[in-house]
């Protein structure tokens, strides 16, 4: 049989894909399993973009809930304390997130760090930025904001748990489009020739400097706009729920368990944790036991399928190949 | 304000000893494999733990426990290099962060099965003894922690300069090749730094133990720190980690002294930020 992915192949595959989001809340109706597929979109769009950074560029970060939150506290801020329009703070909350992206790529990048120093120096913002949220008056420190539940479109606040899981849905796509973007840009091929080797990306004439920045900007934007999706949708965001390190630590997990560098490897990351946690709690409802699954395939990635999860399936392509021929 | 401030730092002193305790296995791992041990917290938690349950099961207390802990920690570091670090990574620099982030995710989240999130602390016989000199209060505790880091820090030191395994050690940090053309098993030599690196955090495990509590997620509290007083006092670098250790105890408890409880915890990300921009060989240059 012949295996090969030509563009027919993939657009069916897409199209299947696209149908099958569609359809899963008209499959499954309970709340439960909405709330399920909404979460999983949602990790996929927060994969994404940890991807952009950490996959597409090759810029390893433990802190990406500096974004995260950041976005979250900028609409919530707006919205409770000065009564901007959702909407608008929703989109402000992106340009925050694109801000400390700026300048956290900017600060660590002139002065030269890289690999380790860089995931590690993002791990310290996001953990300079929990301290003041949870310090500073304007966003009333520990006790977190509260946003007054009024649902509509105009508060982009959704009654039913199928309208959040749709609007998660619309997130999503715009980051695979964003991803294939990468994927076929020129911006997209420096950052790839950054991440694989920096010094003769250089040489080429790229830019380093300004293209990790740019990187790191809309990589924090998309973050951002994941914390404010978040907040639209919770009601509530604190220090604890905005910064935390296990965050950061989530949309590193779902991007390289999927696929690091590629379009759908978030997708399928977020899947597959989704499944993993699902089945995991089946077994025991005791904490901890998914996260012990993960960490386990995170180590069996990193051995044996760089790739990630999308890898197994051009691994067996090949294998399949070499049997028929 | 004298008084104010002098407390704070003798007490800053006596916390940092715990940070140079945890810092000198992270610097010595970092020194030798040049890799960043993400799960240097988790690890420290497990020992914690050990320590833990040796006092509140058997009635050992930790002091008994300390040597014990080592011996653990040397024999789990030492398989734990051997059976995934150096077999996953393919000497990959990011690979090995992110494999030490995966065993940080199962330690952790093990110990939350196994344990539940409680918090637990042991309060033992003299355990919150202090020594009054004139206003001056001091943790008993506390202050044999501080000579405990001294002695470890000294004895690290020695052992490293002047045993020939220490020789292999530092041969191999200086010079992986060559190290492995005159003989050297160079794979050995990191099992065996990793190891060491784990011995120090048993250490520092159980001496925490008498004066702080442990929860799966403890670990949390001390990867930073750690990693700030590594990287102030120059990766690699015992001394370093001393100085450095002792600096951010300090730092930690006169900002919390004077800016407050909750913004008081900025200084230590903050210096962390500081040094990795403007000095990110450190204080001390790392020496091995």
């Amino acid at each position: 049989m012949n295996t090969e992915v030509t563009p027919a192949r993939r657009g069916i595959l897409v199209l299947a894909l696209i149908a099958a989001v569609m359809g899963y809340p008209f499959v499954f109706t309970s709340n439960y399993a909405i709330e399920l597929g909404m979460l999983v979109l949602l990790g996929a769009f927060l994969g994404q973009a940890w991807n952009v950074a950490g996959g597409f560029a090759g810029q390893f970060s433990f802190g990406h809930a500096a974004f995260f939150g950041t976005g979250a506290y900028c609409s919530a801020i707006l919205v409770s304390t000065y009564g901007v329009n959702p909407w608008l703070a929703f989109a402000l909350a992106a340009v925050s997130g694109a801000v400390v992206g700026g300048i956290v790529g900017a600060l660590s990048f002139r002065f030269g760090l890289r690999g380790s120093y860089f995931a590690l120096i993002t791990l310290a913002f996001a953990e300079i930025l929990r301290v003041l949220a949870d310090s500073v008056p304007i966003t009333r420190g520990g006790l977190g904001i509260l946003i007054s539940a009024d649902p509509g479109w105009k508060n982009l606040q959704f009654e039913s748990s199928t309208g959040v899981y749709y609007f998660a849905a619309v997130l999503c796509a715009i980051s695979l489009l964003i991803a294939y973007w990468l994927k076929t840009s020129r911006f997209g091929a420096r950052l790839a020739a950054i991440r694989e080797n920096e010094a003769a990306a250089s040489a080429l004439g790229v830019n380093v400097f300004w293209q990790k920045v740019h990187c790191l900007v809309l990589s924090g934007a998309m973050s951002a706009v994941g914390g404010a999706f978040y907040v639209q949708k919770y009601l509530f965001i604190d220090p604890y729920l905005a910064y935390n390190i296990n965050r950061s630590v989530e949309m590193l997990l779902i991007s390289m368990i999927g696929g690091a560098g590629t379009i759908f490897g978030p997708f399928v990351g977020a899947l597959a944790i989704g499944l993993i946690g699902e089945g995991t709690r089946a077994l025991s409802t005791a904490p901890g036991l998914s996260l012990v699954v993960y960490g386990l395939i995170l180590i069996l990635i990193i051995g044996f399928l760089p790739q990630g999860l999308i890898g197994l399936t051009s691994k067996l392509r090949r294998k399949g190949a070499s049997n028929a021929s | 304000m004298w008084e104010f401030l002098v407390s704070a730092v003798i007490n800053g002193l006596m916390s940092g000893a715990i940070y140079v305790l945890v810092a000198l296995g992270l610097t010595l791992i970092y020194g030798v494999l040049h890799i960043i041990n993400f799960a240097h917290g988790s690890l420290l938690m497990l020992g914690m733990y050990a320590a833990f349950f040796a006092w509140s099961m058997l009635g050992i207390s930790p002091y008994v426990t300390l040597p014990f802990a080592c011996l653990g920690g040397f024999v789990l570091g030492y398989l734990l290099y051997r059976g995934v670090i150096g077999r996953f990574s393919a000497g990959k620099d990011e690979n090995i962060l992110l494999i030490t982030l995966g065993l940080a995710i199962i330690i952790e989240n093990l110990s939350l099965f196994f344990f539940a999130s409680d918090t637990r602390t042991i309060s033992m016989p003299g355990g919150d003894d202090i020594i009054i000199i004139g206003w001056l209060m001091i943790s008993v505790p506390k202050l044999i922690s501080f000579v405990a880091a001294l002695v470890l820090c000294a004895g690290l030191s020695l052992y490293i300069s002047r045993s020939d395994l220490g020789k292999a050690i530092r041969a191999v940090a200086k010079e992986r090749q060559g190290a492995r053309v005159v003989g050297i098993n160079v794979e050995r030599i990191y099992a065996i730094s990793y190891g060491l690196g784990i011995a120090c955090l048993g250490a520092a495990a159980c001496l925490l133990m008498t004066s702080f509590y442990v929860s799966p997620a403890v670990g949390h509290a001390f990867v930073l720190v750690a990693f700030t007083t590594v990287v102030l006092g120059g990766m690699g670098s015992f001394v370093g980690a001393l100085v450095g250790g002792l600096i951010i105890g300090v730092a930690e408890s006169v900002s919390g002294a004077f800016l407050g409880e909750q913004l008081g915890q900025i200084a230590i990300p903050l210096i962390f930020v500081l040094i990795l921009l403007f000095r990110p060989t450190g204080l001390f240059r790392g020496s091995q």
